[in-house]
């Protein structure tokens, strides 16, 4: 799936919802489903500071693609972590980087990525970002 | 107790009182708002709204500085504004500076205060329960000064370790700056006793106010406190402006903290007379329309009547702490026997701003986080708490909806 195809996909699932607690069940649910990340990564190294909750990323890069996982110690924090790697997990450097993450907002869950929030999402889609920037740079001087 | 037997003990019209303040009266994610964010901020009634709107429209004019009508008429509504203040705490107009607020008086106190008294070794004593804003500016002065900063330790029910205190003092001690009311706990210091002990050994006392001033009816002579410092909006008036009390004997005695116009009486390139205090404390043109805005709250609140506000405010705590109490797997941070309407929750081990978000969505709104008491929330060792603080003007009927609204979030999180 691409990584328009997977967002797409939770826009329909959320569009299904008719009360907003089925929004953060979902979300919540989703946290739960993420595999547990491997304590050996969840490092300081690794920590994303939010303001008030805290965001773990790792990220691997095998055959041309990139694979994370993550946790957080919220769970509606997590549940997010958790759609956000599902959708670039998997995905090629150059794509992630040039990926427009629309689903967050279309979910209505815009405010999670304000500066305001403060809840280390917003820092982690940079960081993602920014690994894949890495990565692509990598490749392509090795091409 | 129901709600009903509760509303019959609050000797307050609180449907009539709810007018005056049109935010409550808005919704929220789509729900009726329940504003439980009174310790961050209080809301404005409209008498507030209305002053500032009513100077800016009619007399805006700078003051101090002019003969012409309206810089006179300014100047009388700002040096009567001070006089409502300081009144409200019974104080003398000359006895209080007007600030920024509570960050800003502190600062001030502590940088003048510092530069005047403190030396090599002295020691000044805050407490475990102070604000980022009660602890910061004392590390500054005692860096500055290479003087030590003594903490009062507390106990598991949040309530300072006054036998701890009374250890503290010593000749060495040169100022106690603690907190009246702690915004996290709730709790309610006993400041009588904290000030006697000092003023047993000639140690000044200063008492930040923040979170004590709209809920207890303070008079600064009987408390004989030497300073003490609070914000206009957590007293129902706008940001921006609020308040340093100083004994007229200690304000004359500490050097201005920023020089400028207004606080000095003559100046040449040889020498600068400063002004008396409070002027000489208060450089630049003043936040006029503040302090306008904060008399106005204060004029607000003695109109209610402070006693009212505080026997309902009492009602409220201890409905709320009994239906709080209910919830099982929430625990209350901050236990205290004397405690004003601040409840810090958490839980089980689920994360304070998840509460919250979910909470919000139900139109409720509390504060998430450390509360700017970052090393009280490693003394109990958690990331942070949601904070519901409450206000005379609401309802028992607002936090049976906060009891339902965790319920919901506790289902949602799985707790
Ligand atoms: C106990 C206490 N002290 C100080 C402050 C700082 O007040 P302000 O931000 O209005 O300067 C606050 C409010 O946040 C407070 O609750």
């Amino acid at each position: 799936m691409t990584i328009k195809e997977s967002q797409d996909r939770i826009i329909e699932d959320f569009a299904a919802f008719e009360e907003w607690t089925d929004k953060y069940e979902y979300i919540i649910q989703s946290g739960e489903d993420l595999p547990p990340m491997d304590p050996q990564y969840k490092t300081d190294d690794n920590l994303i500071r939010g303001c008030q909750s805290r965001v773990w990323l790792h990220a691997d890069f095998k055959d041309g693609l990139l694979h994370f996982t993550a946790d957080s110690d919220a769970q509606i924090t997590k549940g997010l972590v958790s759609l956000v790697t599902t959708v670039l997990s998997g995905q090629s450097p150059a794509d992630i980087a040039d990926a427009e993450l629309f689903f967050i907002d279309a979910i209505g869950l815009r405010s999670h990525l304000s500066p305001t929030r403060a809840n280390g999402l917003l820092a982690m889609l940079k960081q993602i970002k920014m690994y894949a920037l890495g990565y692509k740079v990598q490749q392509a001087q090795k091409n | 107790m129901k709600v009903v037997e509760t509303m019959v003990q609050i000797p307050l019209d609180l449907e009539k009182i709810r007018l005056d303040f049109p935010i409550l009266h808005t919704t929220v994610n789509g729900k009726p708002l329940v504003y439980f964010d009174n310790g961050a901020t209080t809301q404005k009634p409209l008498a507030v709204t209305r002053a500032i709107e009513t100077y800016y429209n009619t007399y805006n004019s700078n003051v101090h500085r002019g003969v012409h009508t309206l810089s006179q008429k300014a100047t009388i509504a700002y040096e009567e504004s001070r006089t409502t203040v300081a009144g409200f705490i019974n104080a003398k107009p000359e006895e209080l500076i007007f600030t920024k607020g509570t960050t800003d008086a502190i600062n001030l106190l502590a940088y003048t205060f510092g530069k005047q008294f403190i030396k090599e070794g002295d020691e000044i004593i805050i407490s475990a329960m102070e604000h980022h804003s009660n602890i910061v500016p004392w590390q500054l002065c005692c860096e500055d000064r290479k003087a030590v900063l003594k903490v009062v330790p507390i106990n598991d029910k949040g309530e300072l370790e006054m036998g701890e205190y009374e250890k503290m003092l010593s000749d060495k001690t040169k100022l106690v700056a603690i907190t009246y009311v702690s915004n996290t706990l709730g709790t309610v210091n006993p400041v009588k006793d904290i000030i006697a002990l000092a003023h047993a050994r000639n140690i000044p006392v200063m008492l930040d106010a923040a979170q004590a001033v709209q809920h207890i009816a303070i008079d600064v002579k009987e408390l004989d406190v030497d300073f003490m410092a609070f914000s206009g909006h957590k007293l129902y008036g706008p940001t921006g402006i609020g308040a340093l009390y100083g004994k007229e004997s200690w304000l004359e005695q500490l050097p201005p903290y920023q020089g400028g116009g207004d606080m000095i009486k003559t100046v040449s390139f040889d020498k600068t007379v400063y002004a008396d205090p409070p002027l000489r404390f208060e450089a630049g043109t003043p936040n006029i329309a503040g302090a306008i805005g904060m008399a106005a709250g204060v004029k607000y609140l003695i109109g209610i009547g402070l006693d009212k506000i505080a026997t309902t405010e009492r009602v409220l705590t201890e409905y709320a702490l009994e239906q709080l109490s209910s919830i099982d797997g929430l625990r209350l941070i901050g236990t205290a026997e004397h405690r004003g309407p601040t409840f810090s929750f958490i839980i089980g081990n689920s994360h304070p701003t998840d509460v919250g978000e979910l909470l919000d969505m139900q139109g409720i709104a509390v504060r998430t986080g450390h509360h700017c008491t970052q090393p009280l929330m490693d003394l109990f060792c958690i990331p942070g708490t949601a904070r519901a603080s409450l206000s005379f003007y609401n309802t028992p009927e607002e936090i049976d909806r906060l009891v339902d609204g965790i319920h919901k979030a506790m289902k949602l999180l799985k707790k």
